[in-house]
């Protein structure tokens, strides 16, 4: 089942650059919320932040902290590999392992954490892939065919089927459908609504209609800060903030 | 410059308060017909009925495309959301106009006889609610529509003294039962284009506001309980 989030007082920098300014935010279990904004608001930095993604970047850091479920994602005893594992997160343009099949780049974490048997394996891609929408598409071919073989909104949902083997506890989603056709970013879509029965998802969109379309909850960031968060028909029918309105009309940003 | 969305929007909004006008027009002229018991006057109100219902079809195709081409958001959403009701409630005042007019026609062919109803301070009240409903359409004045909302309530009470007065009429004079019903129609229609002011008014404050306040419901500042909030 997914788990909920608190974020409290999160400061993150580049350097010397504050790309996210006192952010507190509740993110609500099995739902599914939508984070958007202009470019550089702070929308992708803010996701990263989650998944402690954002201290890769070498010269970045922040401070505050992020409640993930029962994982305190900033505390010095936390392991952030095992917090990478426990929230899955799919990226705007689809990366499979070119060379793996189908098949391996399913079972890639899996492995990694210990799966060995074949049936145990099998069972994992197949139900992954099921709920990812690929298997019937792929289920004949995914030993032969390599990752990258695949159309990219498969290949997308390849990725997230990846990232649903480990079975992680939350999903983020940076811009999944940006690089997609319609048809393709409609089945990505329909896969999100379904994902939240057992994941909580956080799904940052450039794309408003899309964030009407699937998210429960929706916050909007400018310049590093959380101006609104409410409910995602709230926000795009009678937002409370000037800002808000401005940007989602279309009057800046 | 202005983007292609906004002067969509903008040109929207001419074509409707237009149309406004050309309704407004109507019930006067329709009035005028009975004050007057002309029926050239009657004649043009059908005239403008015609082009009443043709602006209807070109605005909601405008609408239409709006919101399929531009998918607009938040208060240019309830503005186009707004226009198609407005449209629909002006379209039904003329054909209430048309309805005053054809009772006006009939009436002029009869002998006149005394009628206890005020239909001109009627008129003048219904009127003015058209008005200011528009004026607050263009001016994007909530408090110019709660002004209509609230006169709603002086119209209903003239139509039901009105009614009172009529049956008596009919009573005490069963041979003129016809015109008396004709006037009786004659206000029905006025208190039902109030009642599409109202409306009217009604859709401009859920465009400026987002408050809907239709059916007397209350709109709350409060905040939804179980919406999520910042903390």
């Amino acid at each position: 089942m997914g788990v909920g989030i608190e974020v409290k007082d999160l400061n993150a920098w580049f350097g010397k650059a504050q790309v996210l300014k006192g952010i507190n935010i509740k993110v609500a279990a099995n739902a599914v919320t939508a984070v958007i904004g202009p470019s550089g608001c702070g929308k992708s930095t803010f996701i990263r932040c989650l998944n402690r993604m954002h201290e890769t970047n070498p010269d970045a850091h922040l401070s505050g902290s992020v409640q993930v479920g029962d994982i305190d994602v900033y505390n010095p005893g936390t392991d952030a590999v095992d917090v990478r594992r426990r929230i899955g997160m799919v990226f705007q343009k689809p990366n499979p392992f070119p060379t793996m099949s189908i098949y391996d780049n399913v079972a890639a974490g899996l492995r990694l954490n210990g799966y060995k048997k074949r049936h145990d394996l099998d069972v994992a891609v197949e139900s992954s892939l099921r709920m990812a929408a690929l298997w019937d598409e792929v289920k004949d071919v995914m030993k032969k065919k390599s990752g990258s073989s695949l159309s990219g909104g498969q290949q997308q949902r390849l990725c997230i089927a990846r990232a649903l083997a480990v079975q992680p506890e939350l999903l983020l989603m940076d811009e999944p459908a940006s690089a997609l056709d319609p048809i393709s970013t409609g089945k990505i879509e329909e896969l999100i609504f379904q994902l939240k029965a057992q994941y909580t998802v956080v799904i940052v969109t450039h794309n408003m209609q899309q964030a009407a379309r699937v998210a429960d909850n929706t916050g909007f960031f400018l310049m590093g800060k959380l101006i609104e968060y409410d409910k995602t028909e709230k926000i795009f029918t009678t937002p409370s903030d000037k800002r808000t309105e401005d940007y989602i009309t279309g009057r800046f940003g | 410059m202005r983007s292609r969305f906004q002067l969509g929007l903008d040109e929207l909004k001419e074509r409707l308060l237009e149309m406004g006008g050309m309704a407004e027009a109507a019930v006067e002229l329709a009035a005028d017909s009975y004050r007057k018991r002309d029926g050239r006057l009657a004649q043009q109100v059908f005239e403008r009925e015609k082009m009443i219902n043709q602006s209807e079809r070109t605005i909601d195709e405008m609408a239409v495309d709006l919101l399929a081409m531009q998918q607009p958001m938040a208060t240019d959403l309830r503005f186009v959301l707004a226009v198609l009701k407005i449209n629909s409630d002006l379209e039904r005042v003329g054909d209430l106009a048309v309805n005053i007019a054809q009772r006006s026609l009939d009436l002029a062919q009869e002998p006149e006889v005394e009628i206890p109803v005020d239909i001109a301070r009627m008129t003048t009240a219904v009127s003015t609610m058209v008005r200011r409903a528009l004026e607050s359409f263009l001016s994007a004045k909530a408090e110019v529509a709660q002004a209509v909302l609230e006169m709603d309530n002086i119209v209903d009470r003239m139509k039901d003294e009105a009614f009172i007065n009529l049956v008596a009429q009919m009573k005490n004079n069963p041979d003129n039962v016809r015109p008396y019903l004709d006037v009786l129609l004659i206000t029905r229609s006025l208190e039902r284009i109030a009642d599409h002011a109202t409306n009217i008014a009604e859709d401009v404050i859920f465009w400026v506001s987002g408050a809907d306040v239709r059916h007397n419901a209350r709109f709350s500042q409060e905040p939804d309980s179980d919406a999520p909030r910042r903390q």
